[in-house]
């Protein structure tokens, strides 16, 4: 029974998604960096930090791509390929999770300052608004500067700042859905306050909460990118964003147009299909937007 | 007595004023009884009913000399334990315009379940069955428990809305307009239905019926309670206010619905409109509407008399009713 659900559901999903030729793109470029992140090992021929000798037994240092190194190498003799594996798994595991945790945040505060309203919801309105007076990249940057440079880190500190987009959003949407006629019913039947709030309000505002999931992984690679690119990073798991940190302090960016052309593609991937993903969701949210 | 209701006010604190949206209704409704409650659009019938259920805003000031159910006392409870024992369990609503009141993502199965797993210790499977047997008693096939609100008609929806009222066995269900917005045919089919189930439930469940039709309320109810502007202007037996009815403005409704037997009658409305409910209102609330006021009637607000045994009328001109009774058949009577 929980299993037909299970299978309608992603069904769904897949029509929703695959509706425009955009949204299955999206699907497959998350799906081929997801694959890339869960099985780095085991396709990484080197690892990120060896240096490598070529063929003919000289340090490959800088060396463009070709047969043997597929990305070509860095300025320290590493493969970029296999660097650009692993940095996969780092950034995308910090986008996914930095992205739920941040939706979490914000659409808890969305239904709730929506829901009972008055002084609790100018509360927490207020302290959004201060939030999102805050420079985007700078304060994670400070954040990262103040907790240290640990991968755990980078996440808390991104988290803290991105909820911010979908607080006001889902907190209007809220508003919207406590007027209907079905949650007086719901309360006339009993409802406690809070089985209104999760188990009546937001599935019906469920496409929202996707759209701007999509849409807050999309801005925590963006900005894990932005940080890791600024030397703000955690050194020890190399991310997209590092890659070209180490770029820019080796000097060699006029140079090694391989070393930064893979990071650079990828993200701009990434984030696009992200994007992609979550038009395709807006267009459940707001069914305006279909095309008739 | 089921339900005792004495001097309850329902007064919301505005930026103009205080709304009096209901000031001073009395009456009871006995076990096993259909009483009708009938007035104009915003003479106060849903503020009563959501003051009854607790569904009002934290701003209104809600006072009553007696508002009890099966002798508790509503008042003094608690939000908590009147959302425990009374709300659904003694006390359920089928709301106005049943077909919006069905949240539009659960199947509406699982919507009635959900009511007696969270009061009862029924499990899911029980639940579920109960559900079916309540579809049934309403008329709707058992296997409709697994669709979406949707994929009903009105007339399926408004059903789904009345088994979802019996889910506890309650002793007073309140029908808010049950039968506006369906087609005559699904009115009839339903209100045929409702008889059929009162009759059929254990516990001498009664009916609080909330309309502005008076031929369904004509039909439905043992008694009728006539409300306007927030005060009650007559309460009695059904066939008692239609042989004898007392008040000046159940006299003037009389005449703006057809009969079926005098059909080429005139209909006659009553001039003018509610009042505003701001502020002090001084007298008799219905004067500026009534064709028989007289000086008095700007300066004391009529009491409820008694009549005749169970007839309730607040009018100080009760003697002369019958000539009221001759005057308000003319149209000249209510041209002023």
């Amino acid at each position: 029974m929980a299993l037909e659900s299970i299978k309608e559901g992603l069904t769904t999903h897949f029509r929703i998604i695959t509706k425009h030729k955009f949204g299955t793109f999206g699907a497959l470029v998350l799906l081929f960096f997801s694959i890339i992140a869960i099985f780095a090992p085991y396709i990484a021929p080197h690892t990120p930090w060896e240096t490598l000798r070529t063929s003919a037994g000289k340090l490959a240092l800088l060396k463009p791509p070709s047969g043997e190194f597929l990305l070509g190498t860095t300025a320290m003799g590493r493969d970029l390929f296999s660097q650009m594996i692993f940095a996969t798994r780092t950034t995308v595991y910090i986008g996914f999770v930095s992205g739920m945790i941040s939706i979490i945040i914000g659409a808890n505060i969305g239904l709730i300052s929506g829901f009972y309203g008055g002084k609790l919801d100018e509360v927490l309105m207020r302290f959004t608004d201060i939030v999102w007076g805050m420079p985007f990249l700078p304060f994670i940057i400070i954040l990262i500067s103040l907790f240290g440079r640990k991968l755990e880190f980078v996440i808390l500190a991104i988290c803290l700042v991105i909820w911010r987009s979908s607080a006001r959003v889902i907190r209007a949407q809220t508003l919207a859905i406590k007027q209907r006629q079905f949650i007086l019913a719901a309360k006339a039947r009993g409802c406690s306050n809070l089985r209104i709030i999760y188990r009546h309000i937001m599935p019906n505002i469920l496409p929202l909460l996707i759209l701007y999931t999509a849409f807050n992984i999309a801005w925590s690679v963006i900005a894990e990118a932005g940080a890791s690119f600024l030397g703000f990073g955690d050194p020890t798991n190399l991310s997209w964003g590092g890659i070209l940190f180490s770029l820019w302090i080796s000097s060699k960016i006029r140079v090694a147009w391989w070393w930064f052309a893979a990071p650079a593609i990828c993200i701009i991937l990434l984030v696009s299909a992200l994007v992609f993903i979550s038009r395709s969701y807006e267009e459940v949210a707001n069914p305006r937007l279909r095309k008739r | 007595m089921l339900l005792e209701i004495e001097n309850l006010k329902t007064h919301y604190q505005t930026a103009e004023g205080m709304v009096k949206a209901a000031d001073g209704i009395s009456f009871s409704i006995d076990k096993d009884q259909v009483f009708g409650l009938v007035g104009e659009s915003g003479c106060g019938k849903s503020t009563l009913i959501r003051t009854i259920m607790r569904l009002v805003p934290d701003s209104a000031h809600v006072s009553a000399d007696r508002l009890r159910i099966n002798g508790t006392d509503l008042l003094p409870l608690s939000d908590k334990e009147y959302r425990k024992s009374i709300l659904w369990s003694e006390i359920s609503l089928v709301p106005q315009s049943a077909m919006n009141s069905l949240n539009p993502v659960y199947k509406v199965g699982s919507q009635i379940a959900e009511i007696m797993l969270t009061h009862t210790k029924m499990k899911r499977k029980e639940a579920m069955e109960k559900v079916k047997e309540l579809f049934e008693a309403v008329g709707l096939q058992a296997g409709l428990v697994n669709s979406f609100a949707h994929e009903f008609s009105g007339g399926m929806r408004q059903r789904a809305m009345i088994a979802m009222s019996l889910a506890l066995n309650p002793s007073l269900i309140i029908m808010d307009e049950p039968t506006t917005g369906l087609d005559v045919l699904v009115q009839e089919r339903i209100l045929r239905k409702l008889i059929e189930i009162k009759a059929k439930m254990a516990n001498d469940t009664s009916i609080l019926l909330i309309t502005h039709d008076i031929s369904v309320v004509a039909e439905m109810s043992d008694r009728i309670g006539v409300m306007y502007a927030g005060q009650m202007m007559e309460v009695s037996d059904t066939l008692d206010l239609f042989a004898e009815p007392y008040h000046p403005y159940s006299l003037g409704l009389k005449n703006a619905f057809p009969s079926i037997k005098e059909w080429d009658r005139e209909l006659i409305s009553i001039p003018g409109s509610p009042p505003n409910l701001i502020g002090n209102f001084q007298g008799c609330i219905f004067r500026e509407r009534c064709p028989f006021r007289i000086k008095e009637c700007a300066t004391q607000r009529p009491e409820a008399k008694e009549v005749k045994p169970g007839h309730m009328v607040a009018c100080i001109r009760t003697n002369d009713v019958e000539e009221f009774r001759q005057r308000a058949g003319e149209k000249e009577t209510w041209k002023f």
